[in-house]
C-alpha cells in the first residue's frame, strides 16, 4: 500500500497507524501523529486503519520561536 | 502581578529556542536570560527530536509550544492538538500566518482558531497584531493573554506602533499583555515594560546576536529595569523646561 509519510511517498505492508509508527522506529519517541490533516491521539493509533494514499504526519519537538 | 492562566512567572521573559549557533549556546543564553518560559515547535520527526527535548527539559523552564508556520485554522488546530499531547501542556502560542513577507497574523483565522481551541480547553497565547478590535475579539473568544507584535517576526525593528500598543494597555488593564516578535534591542523591551506590558517574547534578537548569552543577560536587565520603572510611577513629560535646582537663594552675581 502506498502512503505519504512526512511528505515522502512510501510503500508499506502495515495495516494500522500504530504499526506504522512501530515500523518507522518511532514508538519509543516523543511524537504526535496526524492522518490526512486530523490529529490522532496516541491511544487511538491502533484503531486507525491505513488506506491507499493516506497522508501521515509524525512530528516531534523542535526548536521554535 | 498578573498571572498567565493562573501561573506566575518569576521573570516575564519568554525566550525562543531556534537559530542558536549550538545547543550549548542555547542553554547558556537561557541561564543568562533567567527566562521563565521556552517556546518550542513541532516538526517532522527526523531523529533529532529526542535530544532537543532533553535539552529543553534540562533548562527547567515552562514550555510554550507554538503553531509557527500554520496558515489555516485547520493546520493550527491540528498542530495545537499534537503539541498538547507531546508537551503535556494546555498552553499554546497560537500563530496563524496571513502574509508570507510580513509573517503577520491572519486576524480572522486567528480569532476562529482561538475560539475552537479555547472551547477545547487550551490556554491560548495568541500572536496578534496591535489592532484593538482584533484584540477584543480574541478576548471574547476566550483568550486570557494577548501577545501583540512589536514589529514583524525577526525584523528587529522594535515597537513600531507605540500609540497602538499604549491603547491596548489602556483598554485591557487586567489582561496580561506580552510583546511578541520584532524586538532587536534591550532598550525596546525596557520601553514596553515601562509602558506597563507584562512580558516579552524574544528569539532572533538573542539567537542572532554575536554573543547570545550576553544579549540574553542584557534583555533580562532591561526587562527588570522597565518593570521597576513602571512600578515607580514615572513623571509626566512636559514641553517646557522646569529647573530642578532651587531658584530661591541663588546668589546675585550679575
Amino acid at each position: 500500500m502506498k502512503i505519504i509519510l512526512n511528505g515522502e511517498p512510501r510503500d508499506v505492508a502495515v495495516q494500522t497507524l500504530a504499526a506504522l509508527v512501530d515500523d518507522a522506529g518511532f514508538s519509543e519517541r516523543k511524537i504526535a501523529t496526524a492522518v490526512n490533516g486530523d490529529f490522532v491521539p496516541a491511544p487511538a493509533r491502533q484503531d486507525i486503519e491505513l488506506s491507499e494514499g493516506d497522508r501521515i504526519e509524525i512530528v516531534s519537538p523542535m526548536q521554535g520561536g | 502581578m498578573k498571572t498567565f492562566y493562573g501561573v506566575s512567572l518569576p521573570n516575564p521573559l519568554m525566550l525562543g529556542t531556534a537559530q542558536y549557533p549550538s545547543p550549548a549556546i542555547l542553554a547558556e543564553a537561557f541561564r543568562a536570560s533567567n527566562a521563565s518560559v521556552a517556546t518550542v515547535s513541532l516538526r517532522r520527526e527526523k531523529g533529532a527530536g529526542h535530544d532537543f527535548w532533553r535539552l529543553i527539559q534540562d533548562l527547567g523552564v515552562r514550555v510554550l509550544p507554538n503553531t509557527a508556520g500554520c496558515h489555516t485554522v485547520k493546520e493550527a488546530v491540528t498542530t495545537a492538538q499534537m503539541a498538547r499531547e507531546v508537551f503535556e501542556t494546555n498552553w499554546i502560542k497560537l500563530e496563524v500566518i496571513g502574509h508570507t513577507d510580513t509573517l503577520q497574523p491572519d486576524p480572522f483565522a486567528l480569532v476562529e482558531a482561538a475560539q475552537i481551541l479555547a472551547e477545547d480547553g487550551f490556554e491560548v497565547f495568541p500572536y496578534t497584531t496591535d489592532d484593538l478590535v482584533v484584540a477584543e475579539r480574541l478576548v471574547e473568544a476566550g483568550c486570557q493573554v494577548l501577545m501583540p507584535w512589536g514589529a514583524p517576526i525577526g525584523s528587529g525593528l522594535g515597537l513600531s506602533n507605540v500609540y497602538a500598543l499604549r491603547t491596548l494597555r489602556a483598554h485591557f488593564p487586567d489582561i496580561p499583555l506580552v510583546i511578541d516578535a520584532g524586538l532587536g534591542l534591550p532598550s525596546q523591551a525596557a520601553a514596553a515594560m515601562e509602558m506597563g506590558y507584562d512580558g516579552i517574547l524574544l528569539n532572533t534578537a538573542v539567537a542572532k546576536a554575536g554573543d547570545p548569552p550576553a544579549m540574553a543577560r542584557a534583555f533580562a536587565l532591561a526587562i527588570e529595569a522597565g518593570a521597576l520603572a513602571h512600578g515607580a510611577d514615572p513623571m509626566e513629560p512636559r514641553d517646557m523646561a522646569a529647573p530642578s535646582t532651587p531658584v530661591v537663594g541663588k546668589a546675585w552675581l550679575a
